[in-house]
Formats: structure tokens, C-alpha cells, sequence
């Protein structure tokens, strides 16, 4: 039974003007220990998701499809069970999570609490967890009774996955867990996460933009944009070969340093993420793609398969042409780029 | 340069797909149609605070209020405020002539209550306006100066707000004589702290903004950067903290006037108070003598602090940015 | 427009670097003399030649955004020289501002570096004001949005933050730069809160800046990756001094300071070099080491190669002299670099 299946998700947003879709019809399969993916940029909904897998989600948001954790469906919990499982089952550390530490309590005791509120354990056993946590995540546990301003970035963020594995989940989801982080920093922080995945056989899910940073640390990568996945597959065949187009500007957004086709040519798309509230029609990429073709503004994107367990929304894979979304030499983003908006001069 | 016309989009689609106001009319200048913009803005604002009944209610009370001091002179002569001309009975209860009764020397309390309003409300307002200029310019300096600025104009707030209210507005009431204008001024010298620590706190939020050291960079000196940047963001603040200002201002007025400090020669609604008290009408049963200017004390402040509330909820969105 | 950018020649010679910054210091004092000063800045030589882009790289904590603030004024160096156009800068916001037109900020959060209640006329306009720039307010406007890539400008005269996207704020930001027709351009972090697919307009935008106008741009970023994309040459700052500078494709292909190595290591997708995770956090400028400023993170130093090289000591105890000159690439390193390792410093850290 695979730990985390989520079947057509779609989580809209209350606004004056009408519901607003930020996630439009996911499916996710999580089996234990799997690392996946999921990247993406504003707008694409993947904080969201990561919020609805606990029902974390504002109220006044609708939910529609199942969220199966362990074969039960969260969206459809009781609240008693709902509070048992989260946290117990699976643990989400969100983006900016360091500042989600109370600034007036020492860092042991906010760790205890995720600990007391599921095992009706004594403080004495508390502490000695806590500890056991803090060593797990890669600091002393003597820095337990610390308060939050007295440790740097990188040591809270430490603190905020070890209160996430306090009750041993065995999924934990990481919104951004590096961004704002230093570059050492943040190779500190995926060591850690990749360990304790081995280590405690946890399932990763690790949600960031940085396209680079997946294909090195997870397995598999799916790929969000405007609310749905468009591209999954392996991480390496995702990074290197992208059957879609999203996926192979989001690839070369972070250049490879020592690739003399990106020194003194960054590339980049056109345009913005677009805002959830006003999507293109057909492929809601076409505005921006490089590739496409008069059929795309009316197209009704699916995941299509595009080789060894791999899928891509793209027209060009359902036609049988996937090489053309690589074969077009890469688009520096210049005076001759045509018929998108906030060119460069 | 070389390029087409910079009118002309690069190529394909134009920029139309963006949610953007339409082009500039030619006739206009940007800055006639970014006035326009703020004053649609404005109207925006209005709209918002109709919606709120608490404050409409607020401000349908002041609303009432300050036409009745204005007017008070149609309303009711002036003659009728003369003890010399005084008709009724002294302590009359309310009748179909005197509709709130009469005071110790026979003259129509309603009469009294409407000419008070005008000591009351423009006291008050003057007492804030002095209090919030000052109040302003203190806390703007030390928000945005900083370091030496900030620590003597923080102590001198200090001890203003230290020292005791009363005992300070009865000594300079004493020294500078009882008139409206000095009453004012004692008023509005004691309560401008509160308005410069918030002033402050808000002062240096913005100052410690990036716009600001883009602004600087740009080569903006100080008064460009209070003008242009900080004052703007500063405003919305001190305009919600004004209304409670004079709401604090006129019950301080009545205080000092009741306290017998006040112009002897104009009546307010505290000199009402006063003198209900010291000619015993609280013992007499006079009650027509002491509710009608409680009253319009209580339903003026309340009105203040209703619009204050309103105003807090229409402009906090504008305060803590888009 | 070609695939790549051939290297920008070299100035004219004898024209000399357009911004030199001489043995700059920034200590920021804790309150009235009490507590540890943090050497934000301690020790930095830098040019930057006309129709350059130099990257400034290093974590937080380095000194790169002080050492920008220095160089544009908006914070006083404690010793040590600015120079542009080889006279020093004044201090003062009267005496800079002339230098203000020439020199011009760019900042990292084009949300904050609005003010959400100026229209982007408004903004972009604001330093023609601040100026008293003659001509038409409005055609200068529009002339500097649409050179950075705003089209068509008026329709955006109107616009408030809020209305645009994160690449438009930053352009708006950009235009307002260069409203002034500087000749130069700090850019302190100029993508990295926007969005990844956004990011290579921006800058495709800068290095069209630099083909066109003939500017020279300083970038500070902590992006390695960004340096490649559009830098000349890049400098590597540790604890307040530049520990490795050179041409970009050197410095990256070759890293000659174990910190540049270790940095670049750790970047995704680098495999020329073996990953080497550095323990501990970025350190505190107000406790320096003593030696090697680097020496107690030293990868080198920990494995034994610096004692097999027989300078370890030296490494612990003795100062690394301040880089100088430019036209190498060379790194304030006793193990990896000849010059400097001859050259003596004295025996107590600085």
C-alpha cells in the first residue's frame, strides 16, 4: 500500500470574484522511503498542497479528490483522528518555517510540545527525546534550552525538522526548506535531509524552484505549474533530458557553471508565472513556451507518457516528438525573442 | 536609438494582456491623472468607511454636534445666555417652555448646553491640533533621525508623559490666565507624547524600509526623504490617532472647566458641570442641571472613538501595505 | 543578437579603473564603544574598469553588502578611499550627490524598493526630481522604461507596485537607475527574490545594459551560478576581505582559495570538483580568527595538506596580506598562491 496517494486534488481559494483553483487536479503516489520532487514557482499551488496533505489548508478553501495517507483519507477525517495523525503519520516543516519558532520560548520546550501533545509522555522523557532529536538533526542537545534569537538560520531550521520527526512520521514534506539559506548552509541542510531519509526510511517530500538541488538529492521530480503537475519522472532523466518546455527553462534558469552556452547568455522565459486567478486557456504554459504551436491555446494538456516511467503534459509528447522540446536551441532572452511580453531590450 | 519607437511593443503581443489602467490620454500630464488617481482612491476609502455602521453612526453623532455649534447663534440668541435677561425660575424642571429646565439663575439649560457646545468642540480641536503638530514633527524627527535625535527628543517625551496631567494644567491655567486660547495650549502641550511615540514607532519602520536607501541613493536629502516618503506612510497613522486626540482633548477641557480653571465668561458643558456642583444641584434634585451636558459629553466622545474605531479598520489595509 | 557575448575588450588604455576601492575598512561599532566591533569590512582593494560587470560573491556575513554600501555612499567607511573616475567620493548627502547621478543602486527586493503609494511614474521620475534634471520629465520616463524593457512605457506610467509582477518591479527599479544616465551600477542581489524563470530576462536585461550603454555594473550576489552567467571577473569574499579574484572563468575552473573551492563545490551540478561541505556556520565579523581568517574552517588545513606543505603555522598565526592589483587571479591563500605566499605579513593577526 503506498504511503501517500493523492488522487485529482483540486484545493480553490475563496475570493470576491469567484473561487480561486490554486491546486487543479494532482496525482501524487508516495511509496515508503521514495524522495520526490516537487518543483515549481509562485503561483503553481505546491504550497498548497503540501498544506492540504494535513488538511492544513485556511478555512473556507474547497477540497475535492482523496488525499490517502496510509490508505485513509485525510479530506475526510474525523478531527480526533484527523489530530492523531498529523504529525504522527506525516510532518510538513513549511517555508520560512524559521520564523515559525515562538520567540519567547526556548527551542527544547517547543520540540517537547510536539512530543506531549501525541504521547502522554513525563517531562523527564520529553527531554531525553528532545535530546535524542537534536543530536539526530546535527546539533548539541545542550543547545535545547536556546532560545530561537540565540541560534543563526541554518540551527533553526535544524530545529524545525527535528520537531518534525518528533513523533517519528513517516513522511515528511519540506516547503523551501533552503531558500534564505547560505549556499554551505544549505548543502548542510540536504545532507541532513537525504541521511534521515535513509537512515529513519522516511519518505521525502521536498518541495523548492531550484530544479538543481532535486535532481541531486531525490529520486523522482515532478514538476508544477499554474496547479497541475506537467512533467514527473526520474530525477536525472527529468534534469537532463526535460520532455517539457517548463521543465527544461526552470533546468536552465540556474546555469551549470562551466558550459560555455550559458557564460554571458542566462536564459530565461518571458512573462510571468501566471496568476491562478486569470489562467491562459488550453496548455496554460502557451503564453510563454518556446515551442508551441497553433493547436496549444485550445489544447487539453494530460500527462502523457514520454518514455520509462516518465509523463509529460506537452503536445509535442503526445505526438511522438519530444525531441523537439530540447531540439530547439535554448532561447536567450533577447531583442528577437517574438510575441511574448516583458522582453528584454 | 536605433530600435523602433519605444512606443511600439518588441514584436507580437502587446502589453493589452496586462490588468493595466488604460494609456495616459494625451492631454493630461501624469501628475494631473496620478492626482485624479489618488483622489479616486480617496473615494475608494469613503465608500469603504460607509460600509462600517459603527463609524457612519459616530460620524452621523459629530455630524450633529458640530452643526449645532455652528449654528448656535441661529439656534438660540445669544441674549438668552445674559443672567441680566433670565426669565425663569431658577431650578425649573423641564417644561414646554424651557425644555431642560433652568439653571441657578433662571436661564434655559438647553440654551446653555447648545452655546457650550462651541467652547467644548473648538477647544478641543484646537487643544488637538496642537497636540498632534507637535506630537508629529517630534516623532517624525526622532523616528527617522535616529541615534542622538532620538534619545534627547525620546527623553523630553519622557518627561512629558511623566509628569502628571492635572497638577501641570493647573499651574499653567493659574500662570497664563483663563482663556480659551491658553486652555488650548495647556491642553495640547500635555498630551502630544502619546501621538509622538506612535508617530515614532511608525516613523522608524518606514525609514528602516528599502525604498528609503533607494531614495537615498538616488541622491534624496532628508527633506525630500520626510516629504516624499515618510510623512505620506505616516499620515493614514496620525489621522486615526488624531480622532481619539480630540476626544481626549474636550474631556480634558471639561475637566479644567469644571475645576473652575476654565474662561469664566463663556459657558461649556464643564462650566456647567462646575457650576451645577457648587450651586447645589446635585442636593436640590436638579438633575436637568447635570445630565444634559454629561450627556453630550458622553455622545461626543463616543462619536470620536466610534469614527476612530471605523477609520482604524478602513485604513489598517493601507497601513500594513499591499 | 549572437548565441554569446565575447569578452568585453579592454578599455582604452591609460583611461584607469571607473571605481577603485583603496584598503577600505567598515567596523560597526557596538553601542558607545561597549561590546566587540564587527569588522564588516576589513581590508578590500577593488576596481572595476569601464564596460566591466564584477561579481562580488560570498555567504552572509562576508561584508559584500557593506563593502556596496561603502562604495555608493550610503554608509561611511571607517579608513580607506572610494574613488571614481580616480577622485574620492565625498561624504555627506551634498558632496555625493553629484556622484549619486554616476553611480547608481539597484536593490534586491523590488517589493520593498517601492514605495507601494508612488506610481511607477512617480518612481522611476523621483530621481530626475531629487536632480533637477532639465527636459521633459516625461519623455526621460518613458525613454528609461523602455529601456529596460517596459513597452510600451506609458502604458505603466500609472501602474502601482502592486499591479506588476516581481521582473516588472525589478525593471521599474532598473528604469529608475536609469533615468540618471549613470555611468555605473551596483546591483546588490538583483534576482534572487524573484522567481527562477524570471531571473534570465533580468539578466539579459544587465548585460544589455552593458552592450548598449557602455555601463559597468558591481554585482553582489551569493550566487555563484549568477557570476557565471553574466560576470567578467569575480571576486570571493570571506570575514571582510576578498580571499580569490580573477576572471570569471578561471576563478570558477581553477579555484585557487580552499573557501572558493569549498563554495563551488556545493553547488548542484559542479562535479569538476570533489564536494566538500564546510562544518559550522558562516562566521561573526566580530570575532575574527587570528592568522587566516579562514583557517579554522580550512579544509586544507584539517586534512594535513598545509602541514605537509610545512606552512600550517603560518596559517594560524600569521595575516594574509590584503590582494592587490587586478589583472591576475590570484588568492589570499599560503598554501595555493605563489605571490602571496612569499610575501610576509606580520605575526599577529590583524
Amino acid at each position: 500500500m503506498a504511503l501517500l496517494e493523492v488522487n485529482d486534488l483540486t484545493v480553490s481559494y475563496p475570493a470576491r470574484a469567484g473561487a480561486v483553483p490554486a491546486v487543479r487536479g494532482v496525482d501524487l503516489t508516495l511509496e515508503p522511503g521514495d524522495t520526490l520532487g516537487l518543483a515549481g514557482e509562485s503561483g503553481c499551488g505546491k504550497s498548497t498542497m503540501a498544506a492540504a496533505v494535513l488538511r492544513l489548508l485556511p478555512p473556507g478553501t474547497t477540497t475535492t479528490g482523496t488525499v490517502l495517507l496510509e490508505g485513509e483519507d485525510v479530506l475526510t477525517m474525523r478531527p480526533g483522528r484527523l489530530r492523531a495523525v498529523r504529525w504522527t503519520e506525516a510532518a510538513v516543516v513549511f517555508q520560512g518555517a524559521m520564523h515559525a519558532l515562538n520567540p519567547v520560548r526556548r527551542v527544547g520546550d517547543q520540540i517537547a510540545e510536539a512530543i506531549q501533545l501525541h504521547d502522554k509522555v513525563g517531562d523527564r522523557q520529553a527531554a531525553t527525546r528532545v535530546g535524542e532529536l537534536l543530536e539526530q538533526v546535527g546539533l548539541p542537545a545542550r543547545r535545547a534550552p536556546s532560545y530561537p534569537h540565540e541560534l543563526s538560520g541554518g540551527q533553526r531550521q535544524r530545529v524545525m525538522i527535528a520537531m518534525a520527526l518528533a513523533c517519528s512520521p513517516r513522511l515528511l514534506i519540506a516547503d523551501e526548506p533552503t531558500t534564505a539559506l547560505d549556499v554551505m548552509v544549505q548543502a548542510q541542510v540536504l545532507t541532513l535531509l537525504e541521511e534521515l531519509g535513509r537512515e529513519l526510511g522516511l519518505a521525502l517530500l521536498l518541495i523548492t524552484h531550484d530544479l538543481s538541488v532535486l535532481a541531486s538529492t531525490c529520486e523522482r521530480i515532478a514538476v508544477m505549474y499554474a496547479g497541475r503537475i506537467v512533467e514527473e519522472g526520474p530525477a536525472a532523466t527529468v534534469f537532463e533530458a526535460p520532455a517539457h518546455p517548463y521543465t527544461r527553462a526552470l533546468a536552465e534558469a540556474f546555469p551549470t557553471i562551466g558550459d560555455t552556452a550559458s557564460r554571458r547568455n542566462p536564459h530565461g522565459l518571458g512573462g510571468d508565472p501566471p496568476d491562478p486567478r486569470d489562467l491562459p486557456s488550453g496548455c496554460e504554459f502557451h503564453p510563454r513556451c518556446p515551442v508551441s504551436i497553433a493547436v496549444c491555446p485550445t489544447l487539453d494538456a494530460e500527462l502523457w507518457p514520454a518514455g520509462e516511467g516518465r509523463r509529460a503534459a506537452c503536445v509535442h509528447v503526445r505526438d511522438g516528438h519530444p525531441e523537439l522540446v530540447r531540439q530547439v536551441p535554448p532561447m536567450p532572452v533577447g531583442e528577437d525573442f517574438p510575441a511574448h511580453r516583458g522582453v528584454a531590450t | 536609438m536605433t530600435q523602433p519607437t519605444i512606443e511600439e511593443p518588441l514584436g507580437g503581443a502587446p502589453q493589452t494582456d496586462l490588468t493595466l489602467p488604460p494609456a495616459l490620454p494625451p492631454q493630461l500630464s501624469p501628475r494631473a491623472i496620478a492626482r485624479a488617481r489618488r483622489r479616486q482612491a480617496a473615494g475608494r476609502a469613503w465608500s469603504e468607511y460607509r460600509r462600517n455602521s459603527i463609524g457612519m453612526v459616530g460620524l452621523a453623532i459629530l455630524v450633529l454636534f458640530v452643526a449645532m455649534a455652528v449654528f448656535a447663534p441661529v439656534l438660540v440668541p445669544a441674549s438668552k445666555l445674559d443672567v441680566t435677561k433670565a426669565t425663569g425660575t431658577p431650578f425649573s424642571p423641564p417644561s414646554a417652555e424651557f425644555p431642560l429646565g433652568t439653571d441657578e439663575s433662571g436661564r434655559s439649560v438647553l440654551a446653555l448646553t447648545i452655546w457650550g457646545s462651541r467652547v467644548s468642540l473648538l477647544v478641543g480641536f484646537l487643544a488637538s491640533v496642537i497636540s498632534v503638530v507637535i506630537g508629529s514633527v517630534v516623532g517624525i524627527a526622532a523616528g527617522h533621525f535616529g541615534r542622538w535625535t532620538d534619545s534627547v527628543l525620546m527623553r523630553v517625551t519622557d518627561w512629558f508623559l511623566v509628569i502628571p496631567f492635572l497638577p501641570l494644567a493647573i499651574v499653567l491655567a493659574t500662570v497664563l490666565g483663563p482663556s480659551l486660547a491658553n486652555i488650548a495650549f495647556v491642553i495640547g502641550i500635555t498630551s502630544w507624547p502619546g501621538t509622538a511615540r506612535i508617530v515614532r514607532a511608525q516613523a522608524l519602520a518606514v525609514t528602516s524600509r528599502p525604498y528609503i536607501e533607494r531614495a537615498r541613493a538616488l541622491g534624496a536629502g532628508d527633506w525630500h526623504l520626510i516629504t516624499r516618503h515618510v510623512l505620506p506612510n505616516v499620515v493614514p497613522l496620525i489621522f486615526a490617532n488624531t480622532v481619539l486626540i480630540v476626544a481626549v482633548a474636550i474631556l480634558s477641557e471639561t475637566t479644567l472647566a469644571f475645576l473652575g480653571l476654565g474662561d469664566p465668561l463663556r459657558v461649556s458643558w464643564g462650566s456647567m458641570l462646575d457650576s451645577a456642583f457648587t450651586q447645589g444641584a446635585a442636593s436640590i434634585g436638579a438633575w436637568w442641571y447635570l445630565v444634559p451636558p454629561g450627556v453630550a459629553i458622553l455622545l461626543v466622545v463616543l462619536a470620536f472613538t466610534m469614527i476612530g474605531q471605523a477609520l482604524e479598520s478602513v485604513l489598517n489595509p493601507r497601513l500594513r501595505g499591499r | 543578437m549572437t548565441a554569446t557575448q565575447p569578452a568585453p575588450s579592454d578599455a582604452q588604455p591609460g583611461q584607469g579603473p571607473i571605481l577603485e576601492v583603496r584598503d577600505l575598512y567598515v567596523h560597526f561599532g557596538a553601542r558607545r564603544g561597549k561590546g566587540p566591533t564587527a569588522r564588516a569590512v576589513d581590508g578590500v582593494d577593488l576596481q572595476v574598469q569601464p564596460g566591466e560587470i564584477v561579481a562580488l560573491a560570498g555567504e552572509s556575513g562576508c561584508g559584500k553588502t557593506s563593502l556596496a554600501r561603502a562604495i555608493l555612499g550610503l554608509v561611511e567607511p571607517t579608513s580607506g578611499q572610494v574613488l571614481y573616475r580616480g577622485k574620492p567620493i565625498g561624504r555627506g548627502t551634498s558632496a555625493l550627490k553629484p556622484y549619486r547621478r554616476e553611480v547608481q543602486l539597484v536593490l534586491q527586493d523590488p517589493t520593498g524598493a517601492l514605495n507601494p503609494r508612488q506610481s511607477v511614474y512617480e518612481s522611476v521620475a523621483e530621481g530626475l526630481r531629487i536632480h533637477g534634471v532639465k527636459g521633459d520629465e516625461e519623455t526621460l520616463v518613458a525613454d528609461a522604461l523602455a529601456r529596460s524593457g517596459l513597452r510600451p512605457p506609458r502604458r505603466f506610467f500609472l501602474a502601482y507596485p502592486y499591479e506588476l509582477s516581481g521582473g516588472q518591479r525589478q525593471r521599474v527599479v532598473i528604469a529608475g537607475a536609469l533615468a540618471l544616465e549613470p555611468s555605473m551600477l551596483v546591483a546588490d542581489e538583483p534576482v534572487s527574490s524573484l522567481d527562477a524563470s524570471v531571473r534570465g530576462e533580468i539578466l539579459a536585461l544587465l548585460l544589455g545594459l552593458v552592450r548598449d550603454l557602455g555601463l559597468s555594473i558591481l554585482v553582489v550576489t551569493h550566487d555563484l551560478g549568477l557570476a557565471w552567467n553574466i560576470a567578467d571577473r569575480l571576486a570571493v569574499m570571506y570575514l571582510g576581505r576578498i580571499v580569490e579574484q580573477g576572471p570569471t572563468e578561471t576563478v570558477l575552473a581553477a579555484p585557487r582559495h580552499p573557501y572558493t573551492r569549498a563554495l563551488l563545490s556545493v553547488v548542484p551540478e559542479v562535479h569538476h570538483l570533489e564536494t566538500q561541505i564546510l562544518t559550522g556556520e558562516p562566521p561573526d565579523p566580530t570575532r575574527v580568527p587570528g592568522g587566516c581568517r579562514f583557517h579554522p574552517r580550512c579544509p586544507a588545513l584539517a586534512s594535513g595538506a598545509a602541514a605537509a606543505a610545512g606552512i600550517d603555522d603560518r596559517c594560524r598565526n600569521e595575516a594574509v596580506p590584503i590582494l592587490r592589483g587586478v589583472a591576475e587571479h590570484h588568492a589570499a591563500c599560503f598554501l595555493t598562491d605563489e605571490s602571496v605566499k612569499k610575501e610576509s605579513g606580520s605575526r599577529v593577526g590583524r
